[in-house]
């Protein structure tokens, strides 16, 4: 019994649907539950859903069908300034016409927290987020990183139970995101929040998330944590969408349980790991990760081997790129470590590539 | 060459000898460039703007009429004690003068002038000059003042005084009814009359009645045409402009017609009986309202417009995640963002109403009138140039005053955005 009260989710969304013009569903049929504490990224590109999901959950948008429940408190109806969420918005949303200070006390002003105990919590919230001395200062006299810890700090300071990040990053540059990025990951930890953060940048769910939702079409393609997302794709666009990935398109020969024979180019033939629903004689997608294929494999022993011919070497400082042609693919890269690299190679040169039956996957035909 | 190897050099923080001169030199045809550009508008802002403003603001003190006509009787005058009748010679100079002065319409100025001082002036000098002879063998105090006995008191002459230096105070104490008492201390005039202080009173006690109904009416439909979707607030936009395309004087004639005790708003309230009898909406202080806010509206929906404009949704949304009510997330946090375009139309419609004159001409009474109203009645009725400019110093004054506070308060506003 006590089990089951602590496996309740905190965070759930039961049969959801939404619709801005009644005729197209931008979400369709959304069951989703985040548990206390969890790290959970909805992940898409533009126009996937991601984004109304977590607007339904601030409030701002309301479900066309299905529920949304926070705790027991079901939200559909329930204006946004009472649900108690914390939100960091795409561009901070700091209030120009107040300094730091006070639009870290706006949220506790609105709960009518008395104004020590509010002097008290904001003081201890600067500290946190090391800005103490810029408190009498206006947004726009911060950094862009300055800006972003407020507005993190703003949708903390009133110990929101969930808090909500709508691509809070994405206006900053590559390496303060990153660093901002273990920033938002170590303040989760220390302060045990749950988060709901939307993003349309796969490193950056993969970096922050202990689950990764990946939206498209309205659908939610595959929720898994960051590791299975990207070794066991669920499907074609998760493969493509998550990481670097190499896609031949072929027919299944045959199926055993869990793995296959399928057919691809000019008479070439791999092993490969079955995706779901898949039955011999469907199209397939395969779909190897350019590091999980090796350069000169045969004193590998590996159980897939073809020849291919090398166009292009992009150099990438700690690895290369190879760009080959295999199969009548032109755009079938291998990820080679600078140090593991055969000087004598060059552009035009006959090579050999092979991969593991474990490596490789049979995925729905996109 | 040796302060462009300088130039290479990476301290930059020590003086290279010449290198102003350089900048100068490369930016001297830009600087040129850009003055030619503006040249026809600062010649055009000199000729149209600068130089009758200055000769208006000039006017209010000028006071050259007697000094121009008689140069010597002003001269002679200003040394004069003022106790006893003055001497011969003043006597003798202004009887010359006086007779000179027919020609080239300098009687009908000193006239005018003097008249301001005592209103029997004028006939004074004209009775004077009828039987003023070109010689005489008595003095000349004697000859006048056998003419006319008010050449011997001195009051004749203390007015003449008055109006001898070339400037006074008189119109800008006047205008707010003010006056120099006999010993030259500034009194009050009497209380019947006072005019201008109440005018000027109304005056902006009407401006700010008009600006605060603009504020009222204007901010929520600034509101709704900055939020709503682009075709339909451009239409609406349509709408708010229409008013420009109509001349002022035919938008004030439109308001009589509907407002009058027969017209259409009066007729329609009876037809459905809610009222008995005609209400008086016209040509009283209703009516000078019901026109000027339709006039000014537009331009407190312009500025408060183009700055809602600018303030993103997402603001208020923020605030209602931090808990805040709907309506005090929109008076705490929206409101105070569009100070600065409150802040410029205010001041736009305050300005533009303290100056109006047609409408309230024609939709008020007579206790609606500006002081422009009277501006105009000095310059084209009585041709009392003074008063006009007096008047009208004031009200630049009041204009620039407020343009200060407006300059202050947008100033702030810029601090806070950078």
């Amino acid at each position: 019994m006590q089990l089951t009260t602590e496996m309740e989710p905190l965070v759930r969304f039961s049969g959801v649907q939404k619709t801005y013009d009644g005729e197209h569903l931008v979400v369709k049929d959304l069951n989703l539950n985040i548990q206390k504490g969890e790290f959970v990224t909805l992940l898409g590109p533009s126009g996937s859903g991601k984004t109304t999901c977590l607007m339904m959950l601030a409030g701002f948008e309301t479900p066309t069908s299905g529920d949304i429940f926070l705790g027991q408190e079901r939200l559909n109806t329930l204006p946004p300034h009472k649900r108690n969420i914390g939100m960091v918005f795409q561009n901070y949303a700091l209030f120009p016409h107040m300094s730091v200070e006070e639009n870290l006390l706006y949220p506790l002003k609105t709960r009518k927290i008395s104004k020590a105990i509010a002097k008290e919590k904001v003081d201890k919230i600067l500290s946190k987020i090391k800005l103490k001395e810029f408190a009498h200062r206006r947004p726009s006299q911060l950094s862009g990183g300055q800006q972003q810890r407020v507005a993190l700090a703003r949708a903390l300071v009133f110990e929101p139970q969930l808090v909500l990040m709508d691509e809070p990053l994405g206006a900053l540059d590559k390496q303060l995101r990153e660093h901002m990025q273990l920033e938002i990951k170590h303040l989760h930890e220390q302060l045990g929040l749950t988060v709901v953060f939307v993003t349309h940048d796969q490193s950056e769910a993969l970096t922050m998330s202990d689950r990764v939702a990946v939206f498209n079409d309205g659908v939610i393609q595959q929720i898994d944590t960051p590791h299975n997302l990207y070794e066991y794709p669920a499907n074609s666009f998760v493969a493509q969408f998550i990481g670097e990935n190499n896609t031949l398109p072929g027919k299944i020969q045959s199926k055993e349980q869990n793995t296959c024979q399928v057919s691809f180019g000019d008479g070439f033939t791999t092993r490969a790991l079955a995706g779901k629903n898949l039955n011999s004689g469907d199209k397939t997608q395969l779909s190897i990760r350019p590091e999980r294929v090796r350069l000169n494999s045969g004193h590998l022993n590996l159980e897939n081997q073809f020849n291919a011919t090398l166009h292009e070497f992009i150099y990438l400082g700690d690895h290369l790129r190879l760009r080959c042609e295999l199969a009548g693919n032109d755009q079938f890269y291998v990820k080679v470590p600078v140090n593991e690299l055969c000087p004598n190679l060059k552009a035009g040169d006959r090579i050999q590539l092979g991969w593991s039956d474990q490596d490789v996957r049979a995925l729905d035909y996109l | 060459m040796t302060s462009a190897l300088a130039m290479s050099q990476p301290a930059i923080s020590e003086k290279v000898p010449g290198l102003k001169a350089q900048l100068r030199r490369a930016e001297r045809l830009r600087k040129l460039k850009a003055i030619a550009l503006v040249a026809p508008l600062a010649i055009f802002l000199v000729i149209a703007f600068v130089i009758p403003i200055s000769n208006m603001l000039w006017r209010s003190v000028d006071n050259s009429e007697v000094m121009q006509v008689m140069p010597e009787t002003a001269r002679l005058l200003t040394e004069w004690d003022g106790k006893d009748l003055p001497s011969e010679a003043v006597f003798s100079v202004f009887a010359q003068e006086l007779r000179d002065s027919r020609t080239g319409g300098g009687l009908g100025r000193i006239g005018r002038r003097l008249n301001y001082e005592d209103p029997t002036f004028r006939t004074l000098l004209t009775q004077t000059l009828r039987t003023l002879p070109a010689t005489t063998e008595k003095t000349w105090s004697e000859t006048l003042q056998s003419i006319h006995p008010r050449w011997s008191e001195t009051d004749t002459w203390l007015a003449l005084q008055r109006a001898a230096p070339a400037t006074t105070d008189r119109y800008l104490l006047a205008a707010l009814d003010l006056q120099r008492g006999s010993d030259g201390s500034i009194e009050r005039i009497d209380e019947n009359q006072r005019v201008y202080q109440q005018v000027f009173v109304r005056t902006l006690v009407i401006a700010g009645g008009v600006t605060l109904i603009c504020l009222l009416m204007g901010f929520p439909l600034a509101y709704l045409l900055a939020t709503l979707p682009t075709s339909q607030s451009n239409l609406l936009m349509i709408f708010v402009l229409l008013p420009f395309w109509t001349s002022l004087l035919v938008r004030t004639a439109a308001w009589i017609v509907l407002l009058q005790s027969g017209g259409l708003v009066n007729t329609t309230l009876m037809t459905l009986g809610l009222i008995e009898s005609p209400l008086q909406l016209v040509f009283n202080r209703i009516g000078v309202f019901f026109a000027m806010v339709h006039i000014l509206l537009p331009f407190m929906i312009l500025p408060l417009y183009s700055v809602m404009k600018g303030i993103s949704p997402v603001y208020q949304r923020a605030a209602t995640s931090l808990g805040a009510h709907p309506f005090a997330a929109f008076w705490q946090i929206y409101v105070p963002q569009t100070l600065s375009g409150v802040a410029a139309g205010t001041i736009l419609v305050f300005i533009m109403a303290i100056g109006y004159y047609i409408t309230p001409a024609l939709v008020g009474g007579p206790s609606d009138q500006m002081v422009s109203y009277f501006v105009a009645y000095y310059t084209n009725t009585t041709n009392n140039w003074g008063m006009a400019a007096a008047l009208g110093t004031f009200l630049l004054i009041a204009t620039l005053l407020l343009y200060l506070v407006y300059h202050k308060l947008v100033n702030q506003k810029q601090l806070i955005r950078n």
